[in-house]
């Protein structure tokens, strides 16, 4: 074991993994986090804390993480190199670590014109795969990016993101292989509902090995409208929903289009089982965690083990 | 070339309103080739102001000039004789011409008639894109010819964002994506393999991170 994660845990035990999300406040709510965080309590085995999703400032990921941690959750530290420079981010990966944090998922993050700040500077300093490689020589080397010592390393597990659905498609394995290759221990990936197209990228990442090396997570949401299934498929990039769902969303009454969204999500699921190097499901129920606990019981993927 | 876009009108009025008499300077560098503020420009800007400025009852005397470079000390000694009851001085070239007027004429006012842009080359006629940011040690060779960082709205290093859908970025369909260029590029020459090396952070002292840059030629000074 490389840390003290419960997720690493999980997954180092052959368990089949469930994580879930936690979007923080926009806005000193810290009550909104413990409400989140109670319909995930026992429910999954860490729980991603976004950080300034689609680029609008929130509560920060490491203090809706802590909240979440004081509850007796797993929180899993999502960080973004689009708002800090690499000074920033270490601090910062210290600190969580130092108040419980173990677990943590290393992204760009999307482009400040898609929030409330187009004005804003990119930072970039570095990049996501950039972000691994320094989470791991902190880790493993004990040693900060400019290469002085740490006292007192950060023993992080290491996640990055990956999406199936983007292009160029036949570059989408590689690009796994690369974040693999700077350190990443688990992948949690952009929600699925094109199943063939993710078994495709699934017989790349076999091909080259990659789920012997690295965790996959596969990503799943359940709509809660055909609305919202449009605007995935049609508004968000490197979203791929297909049509014959947004079609079986809309053919049901309004009222009965959450449900059906869930009975979506886990066909999903059951389907996701069975993909030879998928080690568990990552469940984004953007603003509907109390929905949370239903998917995972139905998936049969409840209770949790105790690690 | 560096590319500059003349400034609105009214704002130039602003700048120049308080005077009455002004040298307009051009260059026939970057700006003349984008059309910003080479003699052409110069001339249609001076009339411009004065056509604005007189409905107002105001008159303004421009005297017009453009030089070869407004980049290099020894043709901004060139506006010496011109500069004879000038109050103030307006620049059409890019913020290093307006910087090097600015130092050589301590005592009066200089002001910039164009936003300076970016380095980039032509697309077609009218149309220009950002091709360098010029981070002073270039990736050129390892990423296909194409600038992850001038030309990835995220400055990506390494690939493609999750937002990369047919070609275009996810900010707008109307930006390339440089991870699909680079990739066409790499597959084209055979080279798809050399996208697994990953690209270490980058030191962006030479970016302009370790402050203002310079380039001393010993070989070269007086």
């Amino acid at each position: 074991m490389k840390t003290e994660s419960t997720l690493e845990k999980v997954l180092a035990s052959g368990n089949f993994a469930v994580t879930s999300e936690c979007g923080p406040p926009r806005g000193a709510l810290p009550d909104k986090v413990r409400e989140k965080g109670n319909y995930l309590k026992g429910v999954v085995d860490a729980v991603n804390v976004t950080d300034n999703q689609t680029a609008m400032v929130r509560m920060s990921s490491l203090a809706a993480s802590v909240l979440l941690k004081q509850d007796g959750l797993d929180p899993l530290l999502q960080m973004v190199t689009r708002d800090r420079n690499r000074l920033a981010m270490q601090a910062d990966i210290i600190g969580a670590y130092s108040l419980g944090i173990n677990t943590m998922l290393c992204l760009s993050g999307d482009h400040t014109q898609f929030g409330d700040h187009p004005m804003a500077a990119n930072v970039h300093d570095i990049d996501s795969i950039q972000l691994i490689q320094m989470v791991k020589t902190m880790r493993d080397e004990g040693k900060f990016q400019g290469g002085a010592d740490i006292k007192g390393p950060p023993k992080m597990f290491i996640g990055a993101a990956a999406n199936p659905f983007a292009d160029p498609f036949e570059l989408r394995v590689m690009r796994l292989a690369k974040k693999i290759a700077a350190g990443a221990d688990f992948i949690q990936t952009q929600c699925i509902f094109n199943i063939e197209k993710f078994e495709k990228w699934m017989e790349g990442v076999r091909a080259r090995g990659l789920h012997r090396k690295c965790y996959i997570l596969a990503g799943v949401t359940p709509m809660k409208s055909v609305g919202a299934a449009r605007y995935m498929k049609n508004k968000v990039p490197g979203m791929d929903v297909p049509a014959e769902l947004v079609e079986r969303m809309g053919a049901v009454p309004k009222e009965k289009q959450p449900e059906e969204g869930v009975n979506i999500c886990i066909e999903i699921i059951e389907r996701l089982k069975k993909i030879e190097g998928v080690a568990g499901i990552h469940i984004m129920a953007i603003d509907w965690e109390e929905k949370v606990k239903e998917i995972v019981e139905r998936a049969g993927l409840f209770p949790r083990p105790q690690v | 070339m560096i590319t500059a876009e003349r400034k609105p009108l009214e704002e130039l009025i602003e700048f120049v309103r308080p005077f009455k008499r002004i040298l307009l300077v051009g260059c026939n560098e970057c700006v003349t080739v984008c059309a910003a503020g080479g003699r052409k420009e110069v001339g249609l800007l001076a009339s411009g102001l004065k056509m604005a400025l007189l409905q107002n009852g105001q008159d303004i005397e421009i005297r017009e000039h453009t030089l070869e470079r407004q980049c290099d000390p020894e043709y901004i000694d060139e506006l010496l004789p011109m500069m004879d009851g000038v109050e103030a001085v307006m620049s059409m070239a890019c913020g290093c011409g307006v910087q090097e007027i600015a130092r050589r004429y301590k005592d009066r006012p200089v002001f910039p008639a164009v936003n300076t842009k970016f380095m980039g080359a032509s697309e077609r006629q009218g149309e220009w894109s950002e091709r360098c940011q010029g981070c002073g040690n270039c990736l050129l060779g390892i990423t296909g010819g194409i600038c992850p960082i001038a030309r990835c709205s995220k400055r990506l290093m390494n690939g493609p964002c999750g937002g990369s859908v047919t070609g275009k970025c996810e900010i707008s369909r109307d930006v390339d994506c440089a991870w699909q260029l680079i990739w066409d590029r790499l597959k084209a020459l055979g080279l798809e393999e050399q996208y697994l090396n990953i690209i270490p952070a980058k030191d962006w002292r030479s970016a302009g991170g370790g402050g203002p840059r310079k380039i001393i030629r010993e070989d070269l000074a007086e």
